[in-house]
């Protein structure tokens, strides 16, 4: 039977018999499809909250809020402002937790991975016993056992543990000074960012220094001096305009000074670690994955160890390194929503929890939770994208 | 296998080595890789300006063997004299001697996120502490005399593979080494390619490098080596000059290498 030739065939026919054609064609229908599913997902929202009696308005975000919020160390908070200002407390708070979390995790899970590859069999098991632990039990397990060792085996303030008499450790938090900038700190730190300044002057010149001369600096050694050498001078000249704030225990808690409650020390501690042993992971395979023959030629052209890690290990390594590591950012910063669990003020706890049983707004409040999380992943996805389009090698 | 040899043309055997001088010294060296006894009991001297093959089946030795001069491997026992300088757990000595010293690795080793040029300027800025101009021009002097300097700007990711090992060369040189070290430099590439690498590799040695090629291009060994070393399990079973080598093996293992290399 001989096949029907094409130009015979009917137009629907001859176009999905087309390879250019039949690709619009399955785009347009896939199109259609998520379209009609969007469109059924609305109406039906419409419908119901209709027939409830709902109507779908931010405007409950401009009444006030009428609850506490404990822990809120950028927005003076009290329980007349609006829904909105909470709103951006537990923002900010989810911001916090997620800035300090990611610092924590990276400086701990960089130590770590180098610690893993350790040639000292002790230290080299212990990390590993550790990340196999940690990683193995689910983050929220870590908050809860955290928060359960801060609440219930640290003292309470009464009997807390002094640390040199500034700053104390109880069951109600971290208490440190706080520092009490004076007259003339302004001025110095002028003089400090006249310093960095200095510093990266410098290094722009011993770099074209190296390539005029070859004479090479320790940059980083110089650059440090610098900004500690200037700033201290300027510090000491002014006659020390810093003095402490220190807490000090008045009635049943601390007062004064700086004060990190349980929450969000159990918070951040258990995100930071958990995060981390992911990190050492990464940073560990990161420098694995160069392989050995790049340190060697590195060696056999004379170059030094330190050279051989900063000039030809850590930028192949830091490719394969970033992308994974943004990743666990992300993680971390969405993970930092069981915060719920231990009563810590984030964004799932302010606006899509106490704001949402308040007004009903369940559409509403979880839109903006959604909304917030949504931003900071595509800030983050954006930014590993053109870190990852900057550093590509190029091959034909 | 006769790629190397056209190049060497009429030349049958290498020149006389013109000196007397010792430049490598080995004697009674051990090494072994946890329980595996990997080199017994190598003695070898090298004169300068002397060109050696080692040749031998795979897991003889024979890369480690060159690996210790540039302390790629470690020793265990006896020594290795490199220009005067023992190597040891000096560091200051390991650099003096890999400064000395260049290497040429069968899987090129080039660094994928730097450009040719800047493979061949590394450690002329960063080890000889060399203005960059200076450094370029020497790079550029020496992959032009690989001739590929068309290609300084490319990444290494962007050459064929006898290019890249063109530069890996470029880049040894490029530190003015007085000894190459040479293991396996054509055991990675394509037929078409071995040639392009072997005729660089020929015009060094015509220009008095000493050199320690460890290869199976039995070409290459008879048109430029003073002398060929047939390594097997871990020893030194015979050596001498190529035509006596290859034409009147003394030992049964060699002759049983020879005619399995040479049987295709």
């Amino acid at each position: 039977m001989a096949a029907v030739p094409i130009e015979d065939r009917g137009l629907l026919a001859r176009l999905w018999g087309n390879q250019e054609t039949r690709s619009v064609i399955v785009q347009i229908a896939t199109m259609a499809i998520v379209f009609a599913l969007l469109a059924l997902v609305l109406r039906n929202v419409a419908i119901n909250l209709e027939a409830i009696g709902k109507e779908f308005s931010f405007d409950f975000l401009t009444a006030p809020a009428a609850y506490d919020i404990t822990f809120s160390p950028f927005i003076d908070y009290t329980s007349r402002d609006t829904h909105f200002t909470a709103a951006a407390v537990g923002i900010l708070n989810t911001l916090l937790v997620a800035v300090c979390g990611i610092a924590a995790a990276s400086v701990l899970g960089v130590t770590m991975g180098i610690l893993r590859l350790s040639r000292n069999w002790l230290v080299n098991r212990i990390v590993y016993v550790f990340l196999e632990f940690t990683r193995n039990v689910p983050v929220l397990l870590h908050i809860l056992l955290v928060h359960g060792i801060v609440v219930t085996t640290l003292p309470p303030p009464r009997r807390a543990i002094d640390l040199g008499g500034t700053a104390f450790v109880s069951n109600r938090g971290f208490f440190a000074p706080s520092p009490v900038f004076e007259e003339g700190s302004g001025i110095v730190a002028a003089v400090f960012v006249i310093a960095v300044v200095a510093a990266l002057a410098f290094r722009r010149w011993a770099k074209r220094v190296q390539v005029e001369t070859g004479k090479i600096y320790s940059v980083f050694w110089i650059c440090t001096a610098i900004i500690g050498g200037a700033t201290a001078v300027a510090f000491l000249a002014l006659g020390a305009p810093l003095s402490w704030d220190l807490p000090a225990l008045k009635g049943f808690n601390f007062q004064g000074g700086l004060a990190l409650r349980p929450e969000f020390l159990a918070l951040w501690l258990a995100l930071s670690y958990y995060t981390a042993c992911f990190i050492a992971e990464i940073v560990r395979a990161g420098i694995l994955a160069v392989s050995h023959g790049q340190t060697e030629a590195a060696y056999a052209l004379g170059l030094r160890p330190n050279r051989n890690l900063q000039l030809v290990v850590l930028p192949q390594a830091l490719r394969i390194i970033v992308p994974p590591l943004v990743s666990q950012y992300l993680n971390l910063t969405k993970n930092s929503s069981l915060a719920i669990a231990i009563g810590y003020m984030d964004i799932v706890a302010t606006i899509g929890g106490i704001s949402l049983m308040q007004t009903g707004k369940e559409m509403e409040t979880m839109l903006i939770v959604l909304g917030v999380y949504l931003v900071f992943s595509l800030l983050i996805s954006a930014f590993m994208n053109w870190f990852n389009r900057s550093i590509r090698y190029k091959e034909r | 296998m006769a790629t190397a040899s056209d190049t060497a043309g009429p030349r049958s055997g290498a020149p006389a080595v013109n000196t007397s001088e010792t430049i490598i010294s080995i004697e009674g060296m051990h090494k072994w890789f946890g329980q595996f006894h990997v080199l017994k009991d190598i003695n070898l001297d090298v004169k300068r300006g002397e060109r050696i093959v080692i040749c031998g089946p795979s897991g003889s030795g024979k890369s480690t063997l060159i690996r210790c001069i540039n302390r790629l491997e470690e020793h265990q026992q006896g020594s290795i004299v490199v220009e005067g300088t023992e190597l040891t757990g000096n560091l200051k000595n390991i650099e003096i001697i890999r400064s000395e010293v260049g290497m040429v690795f069968q899987s090129f080793n080039l660094f994928p996120h730097l450009t040719v040029l800047e493979n061949c300027t590394l450690a002329l800025v960063w080890v000889r502490k060399m203005p960059r101009a200076k450094a370029q021009e020497i790079a550029m002097g020496y992959l032009e005399r690989v001739r590929i300097p068309e290609q300084a700007e490319k990444y290494p990711g962007q050459l064929s593979g006898g290019q890249q090992q063109r530069v890996a060369i470029a880049r040894s040189l490029c530190m003015n080494p007085r000894i190459m070290l040479f293991d396996e430099p054509t055991s990675a590439l394509d037929p078409e390619m071995i040639k392009e690498v072997l005729d660089v590799m020929v015009e060094l040695a015509e220009s008095g490098m000493t050199m320690l090629v460890v290869t199976h291009e039995m070409g290459f060994a008879t048109a430029v080596a003073h002398r060929v070393i047939f390594m097997d399990a871990g020893e030194i079973i015979e050596q001498n000059e190529p035509s006596e080598f290859f034409n009147h093996p003394r030992h049964e293992r060699t002759k049983l290498f020879l005619s399995q290399i040479l049987s295709h």
